[in-house]
């Protein structure tokens, strides 16, 4: 036993290794995918989307939300004034099930479900 | 808590193997007699020096059952409540004064049933046991003797290494030289941790509370959560944090107004407040090393919040609170005005 860790700590390390490892922490918690729920007025509400990686077509998955959930939405740009990237934005309640199409590997997008947030109540 | 019940359970029972064993040579030590009757047998003579070395072995035995006892019943409670192990359903109804007191009495009442539970098998141990194990273990001893002192070396080998540890007997001699496999050194280390601190067990698996949101409606538009100061209070966290984190999870805006109440915009109802306060304590007080609620929460360098906690002392950086994305809601009117 000594000796592993004896050879484990002869290793050359590069100390700036682990910081890196820790900005990829950091990275990471903003490649988080965020559901948030906004309220409208009366019972109405909006879902938003943020933080879906660049290599999937926005478009598309919008177009196949709005058919799956039978609800409107539309695409916001946000990069220019908060860098948020784009974010897909609908309309009503819709976190559990866009969770579930954002994790399902058939059908949805296949995503691991860490990296999904919901907020809200 | 709900993936580490049965984690608790399975704990529980191997515990209770190890009380069993236990309830074995405490019947040795009080029917002392039988192994008079029965000389010639080396482990029990070992026992028998032994067991003087550890004088408080009810006491111990006393700790040892309650603290395998009181994690299940806490895992029992958790999971009735709430799998996050916070106990926010308790409190729902509306007069807070009922509640505390119920939660206290219902606390009271699991610290007597723990006592009793001792008590119950204490007297197990000593009144009802006595006589069916004497007569089988004479019985047993019997056969050994009949086989011989080197049968029954073997005949303890075979029976998956029992002992007690608390008096040394079996593999746990003090001049045993046999390789002791992994189980039991873990029942022991198990045995040994809850016997030394008896409060690891009972602190750990008890549901954190606090009082329930209070929310009133101002006109039609606007949430009034009015015991936030009390709440923070509980929780050890300053008001402001909280409330930006509210805020931020709700999506909406809102303000502290002159009784420290806080307003916030839009209709919420208590039980939103409360899942959102829960994923608070979640992410911001638990401590993820213990999952203890005492914990601090402080500005450390870098202008990183840090959580310290107060029974384990581990200490970890969160998250800071961010709003994200809002859209743009209402008319656009008022935007541009």
């Amino acid at each position: 036993m000594s000796g592993e860790i004896e050879i484990q700590n002869l290793k050359s390390r590069d100390p700036f290794a682990e910081a890196d490892e820790d900005s990829g922490q950091t990275t990471q918690t903003q490649e988080y995918i965020h559901i948030r729920i906004q309220q409208r007025n009366g019972r109405k509400t909006l879902t938003t989307v943020q933080g879906i990686p660049a290599k999937f077509d926005h478009k598309k998955i919008l177009k196949v939300i709005k058919k799956e959930f039978a609800c409107n939405g539309t695409i916001i740009s946000d990069t220019e004034s908060k860098g948020l990237g784009e974010v897909i934005q609908l309309q009503g309640d819709h976190r559990i099930k866009i969770r579930d199409f954002l994790i399902n590997e058939e059908t949805g997008l296949g995503l691991d479900e860490k990296t999904i947030k919901i907020h809200g109540f | 808590m709900s993936s580490e019940e049965p984690n608790l359970q399975r704990r529980a029972s191997s515990r209770k193997s190890v009380t069993f064993t236990d309830e074995r040579v405490v019947v040795d030590a009080d029917g002392s007699v039988t192994m008079v009757a029965t000389p010639n047998d080396d482990t029990k003579e070992t026992a028998m020096s032994h067991t003087p070395r550890t004088p408080p072995l009810s006491a111990a035995l006393g700790a040892f059952t309650d603290a395998s006892q009181a994690p299940a019943n806490g895992a029992a409670d958790g999971a009735d409540t709430n799998p996050d192990g916070l106990d926010l359903s308790l409190m729902k109804k509306k007069k807070k004064k009922v509640k505390k007191e119920d939660g206290e009495g219902g606390d009271a009442a699991d610290a007597a049933g723990g006592e009793e539970a001792i008590d119950l098998s204490m007297k197990k141990k000593k009144k009802k046991k006595v006589p069916k194990e004497d007569d089988e273990f004479s019985k047993k001893l019997e056969a050994l003797n009949l086989e011989g002192g080197n049968g029954a070396e073997a005949a303890a080998e075979e029976d998956a290494q029992e002992g007690d540890m608390d008096k040394g007997t079996g593999i746990w001699g003090h001049d045993e030289t046999r390789i002791i496999s992994y189980n039991p050194l873990l029942s022991r280390f198990f045995a040994l941790l809850a016997q030394k601190n008896p409060d690891h067990a009972s602190s750990g698996t008890r549901s954190y509370k606090i009082p329930p949101p209070q929310c009133l409606r101002e006109g039609n538009k606007k949430t009034i959560f009015a015991n936030l100061p009390e709440i923070c209070k509980r929780m050890k966290r300053a008001e402001e944090h909280v409330t930006a984190y509210l805020l931020a999870e709700l999506g909406t805006s809102g303000s502290v107004d002159a009784n420290r109440r806080l307003a916030i915009k839009g209709r919420f109802q208590q039980k939103q407040i409360e899942n959102v306060l829960r994923t608070y304590i979640i992410e911001y007080v638990t401590c993820k090393t213990c999952r203890s609620p005492n914990t601090d929460l402080s500005k450390g360098e870098n202008r990183l919040y840090f959580i310290t906690c107060n029974s384990c002392g581990s200490r970890r950086s969160v998250q800071a609170i961010k709003t994200g994305f809002s859209a743009q809601v209402g008319k656009r009117k008022k935007m541009q005005g």
